[in-house]
């Protein structure tokens, strides 16, 4: 994929996005609908995801969100800018994004990290690979530290890696398949290796 | 005594049964919740105060104390209820699993708080990274309006109460309760000046307040089993039970829910398996969340896990994440990555934050190398006391204080790295 931007000359909610705002706008009162401006961005990205397989936020479409929110296109801007979740530059179809704050680096997200440069045929963070398949982002704590250390793919949560692991996701994406989230060692959750200690069900009162 | 499963609020933590509303009736959740109503918005704050409950989300203020803020009578305005579920510091990852496992707990939480402060809404900010967990979140509130325990009458009590999630998009600033209320309102994530605090001039301007998840979702178990039965756990000022996050060089990191003052030794070997090669493999411990000083092993041997004994320690409970690292660790190189963390989450408004936090992490950067003069490392610590108390919100003291912790107890370990890069240097330059 080309690293260079091109921006769509205009951008139009599908009916699926219109169908989403409906039940968005209500939930803020009359008069407030900027606080609806978050919501939007995410419904802008998603249909892209959708439509052209990179989940990314053209200027085009802030100006559209500015319209129907009556916001100043600045406003929108500035929003979409802030927040890092909005990808203002579009990425692969995989967003892998991990996890190298110190909860995961003490457990070994440096491995994971190995692993989806390998895997992916990426160069590092911020790279997106040649087959437009994967962008490799490093994301802050993501608040899976007793599942660490962990990767999200695009909403989903791959937790308890390590750099086979790892790699086997990746493959497995590569193939079209699409792994349970969640701990990639069968663990319960949050409990401990092996099942909970509390909770078991078994204390007498 | 170790706290028994009885008196766990938060029995479905791991997510073994279903988070739906059957399966939360049966875990005891929306049982006799418009007889609580019915007790009064003054009875339920006294309970409140009663319990001791401090807010979970690493401030500590009183629960009952903040609710009592609220105005009494409308002055024409609305109130509003904001959870703030944005659980981003490093290290914290309970307010994940009451969301997605117990969610009842959370959302009748929202309905007694919101009625005992006088709300007419509540708004959930969840952060943009827990999509699956808002899914689950918005799942369980139509749950509840579909069964008639939100909305128009709730719950029978002719109260009307309305509930909405609403997601951030990765901003560790929006924890800030004021900067999550301008992100609610939709605009940058920028805290504000405080006063006047949110109770007065909150969310549209009308009186407002922010509390964590883990708060709001004990509050129905304590108005159900009284403020005495909370009380009973943990020392004084330091009361009740609380989610600890164990992780890091641990045999067996978990989640769990124990009682207040739990000596630290204690909650790491009854819960998480002791430390990787045994206690005296322990180096240090981060007891509170990222933004809480280290507490090397000597004090961890003895310490219990409540505001005032981490405090004494100058450290504090925060969000109870217990980040625990043993003698393979390299400290500096640890917290030099939390420096980065703070770096990047700055939101840039004030000057000691947005230049500061990248002055210290590239500051820190070096220490990691040890390309640096000893002095430097007095020079670090001067300018975090600069930094500290100079900003509008706690992030850059969030973001110091670690490195503070850092020198404090691990400056002869700094200068010996200092040393071996110069030794090495001077070897190649004679090379």
């Amino acid at each position: 994929m080309s690293t260079e931007t091109v921006e769509p000359t205009s951008f139009a909610f599908d009916a699926e996005s219109e169908a989403k705002i409906a039940t968005i706008i209500k939930r803020y009162p009359e008069g407030k609908q900027a606080s609806a401006v978050i919501p939007l961005l995410y419904v802008v990205q998603k249909q892209m995801g959708r439509q052209t397989g990179s989940a990314w936020v053209p200027r085009v479409a802030m100006d559209v969100v500015a319209e129907r929110l009556s916001m100043a296109p600045i406003r929108v801007y500035e929003v979409c800018t802030f927040y890092f979740m909005f990808n203002t530059r579009p990425i692969g179809r995989f967003h892998l994004q991990v996890c190298g704050t110190t909860p995961c680096w003490l457990r070994g997200s440096d491995d994971v990290l190995r692993a989806c440069k390998d895997a992916g045929g990426l160069k590092g963070y911020g790279d997106t690979s040649a087959d437009g398949a994967f962008t490799l982002t490093e994301m802050e704590c993501m608040g899976a530290c007793v599942n660490a250390p962990m990767i999200a793919v695009d909403d989903d949560y791959y937790e308890d890696l390590d750099y086979e692991s790892t790699v086997k996701l990746i493959e497995a994406l590569k193939r079209g398949e699409r792994p349970t989230p969640g701990s990639v060692i069968g663990r319960q959750t949050s409990a401990p290796v092996g099942g909970p200690m509390v909770l078991t069900g078994t204390e007498q009162d | 005594m170790a706290l028994s499963d009885k008196d766990r609020i938060f029995t479905n933590l791991y997510g073994t049964q279903p988070w739906n509303l059957p399966a939360a009736r049966a875990r005891g959740n929306w049982d006799g919740t418009a007889a609580i109503l019915a007790r009064g918005r003054d009875s339920i704050i006294d309970e409140m105060k009663a319990s001791g409950l401090r807010g979970r989300g690493g401030a500590g203020f009183p629960t009952g104390m903040k609710w009592s803020f609220m105005p009494k009578q409308s002055d024409g305005r609305t109130s509003y209820l904001v959870v703030n579920a944005d659980e981003s510091e490093p290290g914290t990852c309970k307010d994940r699993d009451i969301i997605r496992h117990d969610p009842h707990t959370l959302i009748e939480g929202c309905l007694i708080a919101g009625f005992a402060m006088g709300a007419v809404a509540g708004y959930i900010y969840i952060r943009g990274e827990y999509y699956n967990e808002s899914v689950v979140l918005e799942a369980a509130i139509a749950e509840a309006y579909e069964a008639g325990l939100l909305g128009k009458n709730a719950c029978g009590s002719g109260y009307d109460y309305d509930l909405y999630v609403h997601r951030g998009a990765g901003a560790y600033i929006c924890g800030e309760e004021t900067a999550l209320i301008e992100s609610l309102e939709g605009k940058k994530g920028m805290p504000r000046l405080k006063p006047p605090f949110p109770a007065a001039v909150g969310l549209y301007g009308c009186p407002t307040t922010v509390n964590n998840v883990e708060t709001i979702a004990v509050v129905p178990t304590i108005l159900r089993r009284g403020g005495a039965w909370f009380a009973s756990f943990g020392r004084e000022r330091n009361q009740g039970t609380k989610i600890f996050c164990i992780q890091g060089h641990v045999n067996k990191p978990c989640n769990v829910e124990a009682e207040m003052s739990i000596p630290l030794r204690e909650l790491i070997e009854r819960y998480a398996g002791g430390v990787r090669g045994g206690w005296d493999n322990l180096l240090c411990v981060i007891p509170g969340g990222s933004s809480t000083p280290l507490l090397p092993k000597h004090v961890c041997d003895d310490v219990l896990m409540d505001f005032d004994a981490l405090r004494e320690h100058k450290s504090g409970l925060g969000t109870a994440g217990v980040i625990v690292m043993d003698k393979s660790t390299d400290i500096i190189r640890a917290i030099a990555r939390l420096s980065a963390f703070y770096k990047h989450e700055s939101c840039g408004q004030c000057t000691p934050c947005r230049e500061g936090m990248g002055w210290v992490k590239r500051m820190m950067d070096r220490m990691v190398t040890g390309d640096a003069e000893i002095e430097e490392i007095d020079v670090l610590e001067n300018v975090t006391r600069r930094i500290e108390g100079h900003t509008i919100c706690a992030l850059a003291d969030g973001g110091v204080w670690p490195v503070q912790g850092l020198i404090r107890h691990y400056r002869p370990l700094m200068e010996e790295r200092i040393a071996a890069f110069k030794a090495r240097n001077t070897r190649l330059a004679a090379e």
